[in-house]
């Protein structure tokens, strides 16, 4: 058996008709798109229009309400950061769901420190948004709300529709961080009423180094970078043409090939699904129906999630975890050592689960590969329950 | 190998644990560790004429916690109560060819099970 990846939530390889679609960009047509009264700048110019209008199809947006940036991290911070300054005489107040990505929640201290008040909203036990809760904290002063679409570590996804249409009603600005699922499901920013939402292309066989940002026409929001007049002023800074082209292109595949991709991988998510459920002291996160194509996470009493997937990447699997351990182990130091904010979230009990697993299939993911993995689990969990104190004391031993 | 945080005696002491399991008349056991902080340890000592003729260790943890735990019970069998009072986390971190900065507190964790089953060896003593 060759590799198994099932970490297509970390990031895809590229699709070689989009490194096709990239290549004369890098050496060829290598004007800078600024150079708009030279010979050299037309083409890389006329790429970034096509792509800007390939990643305006995919979520049903104009070409002119799509921002490109490096990365969804950046699109995160310039539309939290963008929009919060540009709207700060309306008030102070801003909202997050507590289980954005890292790169919403460590924007919060950050915000802090400008004067501006952040609070966050709760999630239920499935990993939905908390509307009671979302409604009374949207109090007077508040002029931003930031709710991911889906959760890349539980897999649920939101009902954003409902959260913007509430939000529109109260004049209240709405950011989605869309990484988990433009490019997986259907996204369209007017059916879900958002003001801007992060669009990243690594997760659908597209280039890392290009991301995307949506931008309701009309509404105001301050660039981070300041310089030249790339992205309509929003985001100065050459072009990454290459990249932009090559996510454009992989939004135009995603688009046409996502009807069938989805079906596929629905079913393959249920059987993994299936086959996982018959472990014991195994714990599924996130919502059972809601959730991710082809995503599937759990925990496991007993089992230390760094350890399981160490085990699972030696017999040939790929997968992730939130685990603490796992989570931080490149850091610098320990102080950062504690249980993933998602899992504490939906109150699963930081005492007796340390880590989970998120398995996140691909458009290649086959029915061999699934059963492959299933059959590697129980072996892994075995062995290391064997090795644990805890679980002894749980049979009721000494 | 070594391709992770972990160098690769760190990842043959995870993959293959020396002296895991439990030693049903222990002199000492020692237990450490916080389940909400993720790892739990557990060091069974078997001590004949003042010497360490075995040692067993169950553990719940990452990969360095794992690894610290086998290499510990390999450094202590034969040595004498003195020289495994002297062993410190700096050892079983060297021995291991290095743990990560933010992993050091396993190999702590395995000095500190140590120490507590010694200690509890002494408790039995003094009391028989």
């Amino acid at each position: 058996m060759n590799r198994v990846y099932f970490d297509h939530a970390a990031t895809t390889p590229v699709d070689k008709r989009v490194l096709e679609a990239m290549h004369p960009y890098f050496s060829d047509s290598f004007g800078n798109p600024s150079s708009v009264l030279i010979e050299e700048g037309g083409a890389p110019r006329q790429a970034l229009d096509e792509a800007r209008k390939k990643v305006g199809d995919l979520v049903g947006a104009r070409s002119d309400e799509v921002l490109f940036t490096s990365s969804a991290t950046e699109s995160n911070n310039l539309a939290i950061k963008g929009l919060a300054l540009a709207h700060k005489n309306k008030g102070n107040r801003i909202l997050f769901s507590e289980i954005e990505h890292y790169s919403i929640m460590l924007q919060a201290d950050y915000l802090r420190s400008l004067g501006f008040e952040i609070d966050f909203v709760k999630v239920d036990a499935e990993g939905l948004i908390d509307m009671a809760d979302l409604k009374k904290k949207v109090t007077k002063g508040t002029i931003l709300v930031s709710i991911m679409h889906a959760n890349m570590e539980i897999g649920t996804i939101q009902p954003i529709g409902e959260v913007g249409r509430f939000l529109k009603e109260q004049g209240v600005l709405f950011h989605s961080d869309g990484a988990g699922t433009c490019g997986q499901i259907p996204v369209n920013v007017e059916e879900l009423g958002v003001d801007a939402m992060t669009i990243s292309g690594h997760q659908f066989y597209g280039p890392k180094g290009a991301a995307g940002l949506y931008l309701r026409s009309g509404v105001p929001m301050r660039p981070l970078l300041q310089g030249g007049f790339q992205e309509m002023g929003y985001r100065a800074g050459t072009e990454n043409v290459p990249a932009i082209v090559g996510f454009g292109e992989a939004c135009r595949l995603a688009q046409e090939e996502m009807e069938g991709k989805v079906a596929r991988l629905t079913r393959l998510g249920r059987k993994l699904w299936a086959g996982i459920e018959t472990i014991s002291y195994l714990h599924f996160t996130g919502h059972p129906q809601r959730r991710l194509p082809g995503h599937v996470s759990f925990w496991i009493e007993f089992v230390e999630g760094e350890s399981l997937l160490l085990w699972l990447n030696l017999n040939g699997v790929a997968a992730s975890t939130g685990s603490a351990c796992a989570s931080n182990v490149l850091a610098a130091d320990e102080t950062g050592l504690k249980a993933s904010h998602v899992l504490t979230a939906v109150g699963v009990p930081p005492e007796i689960c340390h880590g989970s697993i998120t398995f996140s299939l691909g458009r290649d993911s086959t029915e061999e590969e699934v059963d492959y993995a299933l059959s590697v689990i129980p072996t892994i969990v075995d062995r290391l329950r064997e090795m644990s104190p805890l679980y002894e004391k749980a049979k009721g031993g000494k | 190998m070594a391709q992770g945080p972990y160098s690769d005696k760190v990842m043959d002491h995870f993959m293959h644990p020396r002296n895991m399991g439990e030693i049903e008349d222990a002199s000492g056991v020692g237990e450490v560790g916080n389940p909400a902080c993720g790892d739990v340890m557990r060091l069974y000592l078997k001590i004949e004429d003042g010497k360490i003729v075995d040692a067993k260790f169950k553990t719940f943890g990452c990969g360095a916690a794992i690894a610290s735990s086998s290499m510990t019970t390999e450094l202590i069998k034969g040595k004498s109560i003195d020289e495994a009072l002297k062993l410190s986390n700096a050892a079983v971190s060297e021995a291991l060819g290095g743990l990560p900065p933010a992993k050091q507190h396993c190999s702590v964790l395995a000095e500190e099970a140590l120490q507590a089953a010694l200690e509890d060896y002494k408790k039995k003593q003094s009391a028989t």
